[in-house]
């Protein structure tokens, strides 16, 4: 399959996930829209690092080149899920003190 | 000798340090000992100098005493200097000195101790000033001196510091004297750049190698130290303002010694001034012009001081004209006699306003002769003397200067007899209000008015003596020839002042009948003073015209005020108020105020929503992929 | 262990810095005043005893040099060499001068007040003895942080404004310093801060050295300070504590005259030569500028820092004249000027310490009730108007000779400075000291005992540097041959 199919499938998700963060005022969805915007990426990730292997694949079957980018994609997971945890942490609290999960109430940064 | 020379300046200043610091400890008795018993001996040791150096053989001797400043090329000596220039400057100072310091004894008793003690620290600190400036083998040390007597002159103008008027005048008296020592300073630098050496006996036998120009600006320079503190225009009217010490100070320090000090620097230079033709026009100009200036201001004053303050003005001016002409050593001789005789009418001036309970004006004196009998005698004797009338001792100086000026340029003998006219004029008219006719004060002065102690009269009559044989040193050689003492003894630091072609070539028939026509207009000047003064009433009218102009001492403080105070306040207040605050911390303080504004306008940006803050940074980033695109590094 | 006695500059940096510590974590007035007390005649006496010692070679003997980052090139560099001994000198004696004056005061918090005072005597010593760039800026900055919260804590009425003024213009300055040091750095040969290494940056074109000299030079000169860089002075010596202001005036300016010694002219006398002219003119005309500003101040205060700027203009001319007489000057001079200010200071502090008032207009006739103090005040006045056979006068004799040699005309305007000196000081002594007393002086007392010991300890030293100044002479001379060897 021709990568341009890859790169076109991600830049959709990752447009959705930053229209998704522009637009909704909902935390959760706004926090599930990062989510999309960082597989997105390691969707990206993983194809080029199929496609950067595969060719030096052919000429050296022992080769490991590409192989680093999939250990970005852990990483990235792995922070991702570590942004879960703080981020819905966040939410929750927020949600107890105001009773909402509407962005728009926490305008206090500027204070 | 030669090992005991230090101890001439260093009694003096051990004398201020005792003095000084045991103000509050010391009996009025020990004040007076110590005082006066440093002074007297170093008076007792210059005549022992003296001795030495006027034997025959004897040359110039200069004594290393420590490395004042040796830096970087600069070889600065602390060095004395004994030479027959310096002996006689030694002897004036610590002669006069010792006699001031025990009028004054007598004169400041009614001070408390501390500030009774407090008077003889700053007249020996001055003492010692004066004797460093005299003696120093070197300009540096001159220097030294020069601003040392400066500074005491300060003290002592504002002695009594709770007056304003004596403040200002003490300022008044530093500030002008700085302004003429940087002239002075600034001629040392150039003497330094241009010969390497500021010792006077490695820098005079190499004068000649300069340019003629450089010659004269060194000269100018050094003149405008002169002009400060021996008070020539434009730098005089400290002198009169001066008046407001304590009279044996007037005596002391703005008649007989430190007003001189200018004298002093140029005889001592004259190997320099010799070469500068230019600037000794100058001088005698300046000289002239100051005499007559100061002579007619003080035809109309009515203060006693100030009369004589002016004269001393006057008669620093016919100096610095004998100077000009070349004669330095009439100028040094009148500088001798002056000093005699002005210091016996300030003092005698001191002992009746004593007398007079801290009256100075003559309007309010007169027919003192009966109750101040020696004060009249003494202050007769200095009037004759100042006046120039043989056998006095003034007449002999202001002839030779008088002479000296006529070989030189007739205008300057015809305006140098005016000067002496005048000066004549308003000795007598002095002398006539304060001590003929009849008293003019309150009942209750009059009744107080007595003759003063002995410790101030004694110093009369001794300078009086004085003033009336002092001038015998210097007998011309009309008379006696071969005479002049003093002449001889200065010659050899003097350098032969024989002009090539002499403007007028005096026979010694046509010198004797100048010498009688001027003394004949004196004794008419006198006689005219002596019909216009000698009555017991003064008409109280105010001065107006010509004689109020002269009364206002031709308004040269004024005009030094609105020439140069005033700007000068303008300036600094511009600089301050203007420049300093809103210019300069304006733009400081613009910057700090312009972060201000900027991060005041910048937080609108911050709407708290974090919508908001998604959307500039995505823009931003796509921004800066845009950038990068096309952006070719 | 006996090695460590005679390691003169790590005493220097450890004897105030361990007392800033105890004073600060000792908490008790009485023992901290004790602390600050001892610590500072303990550095005191070690520099007294360097003098005799050890010698006075510039850069060379005496110096220690610790590991600090050898990664870049950064080490803890220190030398005790005759142009930093006389301004070690200077910090030691002004540090127990101030201590001892202030003995009666009472301050708020006093043991933080000994404690940051410490501090910056560690910060000055540093400053003076560093021979590594990277330390330098760090003492740099060190004695700069503790003045900052002196001022803004123990200060007078206006001190945050006044106090931040002072941070922000001398921070930028620094940071100025920092950025320009980062770039000789870079280009030094071995790519060390050490001060070797910055004096022989061949590597430099003359464009670079050109702007990186404005860099450090604007760092000094705002540090001095110097015309038009200087309103941050008068603003900050009227407001900070005495105590401190003493400091500022007495010794932290000298750092700005340091670092063009050391840090600017020989790292950049390509640059130096075609600079040298426009400074000379600019600080010269605002020697005149401060000096008539300072006519028509009324405030004795501002009046002294106004003063200061005139002197240590005139310093700063004979530093950038380059001659050798003024250049050994200039080093007397600070010496002089530093000591002759701290007298004006207390003298200035003692009036308003009993009359609360610094208005020189609201003052008057101190002297009948005070005559130590009076004659005191006039003694160093005169010092500081350079009257001869005091201190002031040999300093600026060679530094008006030296600059003489430079260019008469500049010389007869900057003379004009002197005049001008005599007018504004003179004014204040008659205003404050002279005439009749008012409400506010009617009750005036004299000086305690322990005044006068400290004044009598400063006219000793403005006496005997004004009569005999050789000693400190044959101490600074190398210096002064070593840097202006560096441009022939």
């Amino acid at each position: 399959m021709p990568i341009n199919y890859y790169i076109f499938l991600s830049v959709a998700l990752f447009s959705i996930g930053i229209i998704g963060v522009l637009t909704r005022r909902n935390a959760i969805i706004i926090f599930m829209c990062i989510e999309l915007m960082l597989n997105a990426v390691n969707l990206l990730l993983v194809a080029f690092s199929k496609m950067h292997h595969l060719k030096a694949f052919a000429t050296d079957v022992a080769t490991k080149v590409g192989t680093e980018a999939q250990l970005f994609v852990f990483f990235i997971m792995v922070v991702a899920a570590a942004e879960v945890t703080v981020g819905l942490a966040i939410i929750v609290m927020m949600y107890r003190n105001i009773h909402s999960v509407d962005i728009n109430f926490l305008n206090r940064l500027k204070h | 000798m030669n090992k005991f020379v230090f101890l001439i300046p260093l009694l003096p200043l051990i004398g201020f340090l005792i003095n000084g610091l045991g103000r509050n400890f010391l009996s009025r008795t020990a004040v007076i000992l110590i005082g006066c018993g440093a002074l007297i001996a170093s008076f007792v040791l210059s005549l022992l100098l003296f001795k030495e150096v006027s034997a025959p053989g004897f040359t110039t001797q200069i004594i290393n005493l420590f490395d004042f400043i040796n830096a970087g090329g600069l070889d600065i000596k602390f060095a004395f200097q004994v030479d027959q220039l310096s002996v006689l400057f030694l002897l004036i100072i610590t002669g006069i000195g010792s006699l001031i310091h025990i009028y004054s004894s007598a004169y400041m008793h009614e001070e408390t101790i501390p500030h009774y003690a407090r008077y003889f620290a700053y007249l020996n600190l001055f003492v010692f000033s004066m004797l460093l400036l005299v003696l120093g083998a070197n300009f540096v040390v001159m220097f030294i001196g020069w601003e040392g007597v400066g500074l005491c002159s300060y003290l002592l103008i504002g002695y009594w510091f709770k007056n304003k008027d004596y403040n200002n005048a003490a300022k008044k008296a530093f500030v002008m004297n700085r302004i003429g020592d940087l002239g002075f300073l600034l001629a040392i630098f150039w003497m330094l750049s241009q010969y390497g050496t500021i010792s006077y006996a490695e820098l005079f036998p190499k004068v000649g190698t300069a340019s003629p120009y450089v010659i004269t600006c060194i000269t100018m320079l050094l003149f405008v130290g002169a002009m400060g503190k021996s008070a020539q225009i434009p730098l005089y009217t400290w002198l009169p303002d001066a008046m407001a010490g304590p009279t044996p100070v007037s005596a002391l320090i703005h008649a007989a010694t430190m007003v001189t000090a200018g004298i002093y620097m140029i005889a001592r230079s004259n190997a320099m001034f010799t070469l500068a033709p230019h600037t000794q026009n100058v001088i005698a100009i300046i000289g002239i012009a100051t005499a007559l200036l100061s002579a007619t201001i003080a035809l109309k004053q009515n203060d006693i001081k100030k009369v004589l303050a002016y004269s001393t003005v006057s008669q620093l001016g016919l100096m610095f004209m004998a100077l000009g002409v070349g004669a330095y050593t009439a100028g040094v001789f009148h500088v001798m006699t002056h000093a005699f005789f002005k210091a016996l009418l300030f003092l005698c001036a001191g002992s009746v306003i004593h007398a007079m309970h801290h009256e100075q004006d003559i309007r309010k004196m007169g027919g003192l002769r009966i109750k101040l009998p020696l004060t009249h005698i003494t202050f007769l004797i200095g009037c004759i003397a100042i006046s120039g009338i043989p056998p006095f001792a003034g007449f002999f100086s202001k002839d030779e200067i008088l002479t000296a000026a006529l070989e030189k340029s007739p205008v300057y003998y015809v305006l140098g007899v005016l000067v002496s006219l005048m000066t004549a004029f308003y000795m007598f008219r002095l002398y006539f209000l304060t001590f003929a006719g009849s008293f003019r004060g309150t009942h209750e002065q009059e009744h107080h008015v007595h003759e003063s102690p002995a410790a101030m009269t004694w110093p009369l009559v001794i300078l009086a003596v004085c003033s009336i044989i002092g001038g015998w040193v210097g007998i011309p050689s009309v008379f006696v020839a071969d005479a002049h003492l003093l002449g001889k003894f200065l010659a050899p630091v003097v350098a032969s002042q024989e002009m090539e072609k002499p403007a007028v070539h005096l026979s010694h028939e046509m010198e004797l009948g100048l010498m009688a026509m001027v003394l004949g207009l004196i004794i008419l000047v006198v006689f005219i003073a002596s019909k216009m003064f000698r009555k017991s009433e003064i008409t109280e009218n105010t001065e107006t015209g010509l004689s109020g102009f002269l009364a206002n001492k031709w308004y040269v403080d004024e005009l030094y005020d609105v020439i140069i105070v005033k700007p000068l306040n303008a300036l600094s207040s511009f600089f301050s108020r203007i420049i300093d605050n809103r210019i300069i911390d304006g733009f400081v303080n613009g910057v700090g105020k312009a972060v201000q504004f900027s991060g005041r306008q910048l937080r609108l940006l911050q709407s708290g929503q974090v919508g908001s803050y998604i959307l500039i940074m995505v823009i931003s980033i796509i921004l800066f992929f845009i950038f990068q695109l096309y952006w070719k590094f | 262990m006996f090695a460590a006695f005679d390691n003169f500059p790590a005493l220097l940096i450890w004897l105030p810095l361990l007392g800033g510590i105890l004073s600060f974590t000792i908490g008790k007035e009485g023992k901290a005043r004790m602390i600050s007390l001892i610590s500072s005649f303990l550095s005191l006496g070690v520099v007294v005893a360097s003098y005799f010692l050890s010698n006075s070679n510039y850069l060379e003997l005496n110096a220690v040099s610790y590991v600090w980052m050898p990664q870049i090139g950064a080490g803890f560099g220190f030398v005790l060499d005759g142009l930093t001994r006389l301004l070690c000198l200077l910090t030691a004696i002004a540090f127990p001068i101030v201590f001892l004056v202030t003995a009666k005061d009472q301050y708020k918090r006093s043991h933080a007040f000994f404690g940051l005072m410490l501090l910056t005597q560690t910060g000055l010593m540093g400053v003076f003895m560093a021979t590594d760039a990277l330390v330098f800026y760090f003492f740099w900055e060190l004695a700069l942080i503790p003045v900052y919260f002196l001022s803004s804590i123990w200060g007078g009425e206006k001190r945050i404004r006044a106090t931040f003024k002072f941070f922000i213009y001398t921070f930028v300055g620094s940071l100025l310093l920092l950025i320009g040091i980062l770039y000789v750095y870079m280009n030094t040969s071995d790519q060390s801060f050490s001060i070797v290494s910055f004096y022989n940056n061949t590597k430099l074109t003359s464009g670079e050295q050109h702007w990186l000299f404005l860099l450090f030079f604007v760092a000094f000169a705002i540090k001095m300070p110097v015309f038009p860089f200087h309103t941050w002075q008068p603003e900050a010596y009227e407001q900070a504590p005495t105590p401190v202001t003493m400091i500022l005036s007495g010794v932290m300016v000298k750092m700005g005259l340091f670092g063009l010694i050391r840090w600017l002219l020989p790292i950049f006398p390509l640059a130096m030569k075609d600079y040298q002219q426009g400074l000379i003119i600019m600080i010269t005309v605002g020697m005149i500028y401060a000096s008539l500003v300072a006519i028509y101040q009324d405030n004795i205060k501002r009046l002294i820092a106004y003063s200061s700027i005139a002197h240590i203009g005139l310093m700063a001319v004979g530093i950038l004249a380059l001659k050798n007489v003024s250049m050994q000057g200039a080093v007397l001079q600070m010496f002089n000027h530093g000591i002759n200010i701290i007298a004006l200071w207390i003298a200035a502090e003692l009036v308003e310490r009993q009359t609360g008032i610094t208005k020189i207009s609201a003052l008057g006739g101190i002297a009948q009730r005070a005559p130590k103090l009076a004659m005191f005040l006039v003694l160093s006045a005169m010092a500081n108007i350079a009257l001869p056979l005091t201190n002031g006068f040999v300093g600026e004799f060679m530094i008006f000779n030296g600059l003489y040699q430079y260019s008469p005309w500049i010389t007869a305007v900057a003379g004009i400075s002197i005049i001008l000196s005599a007018v504004y000081t003179l004014n204040m002594i008659k205003n404050v000291f002279y005439g009749e007393t008012v409400a506010a002086t009617a009750s005036f007392t004299d000086i305690s005992r322990l005044h006068v010991w400290v004044f009598i300890g400063i006219t000793i030293i403005i006496f005997v540097l004004g009569v005999y100044p050789t000693p400190v002479l044959n101490v600074i001379h190398q210096t002064a041959d070593i840097i202006l060897n560096r441009f022939n």
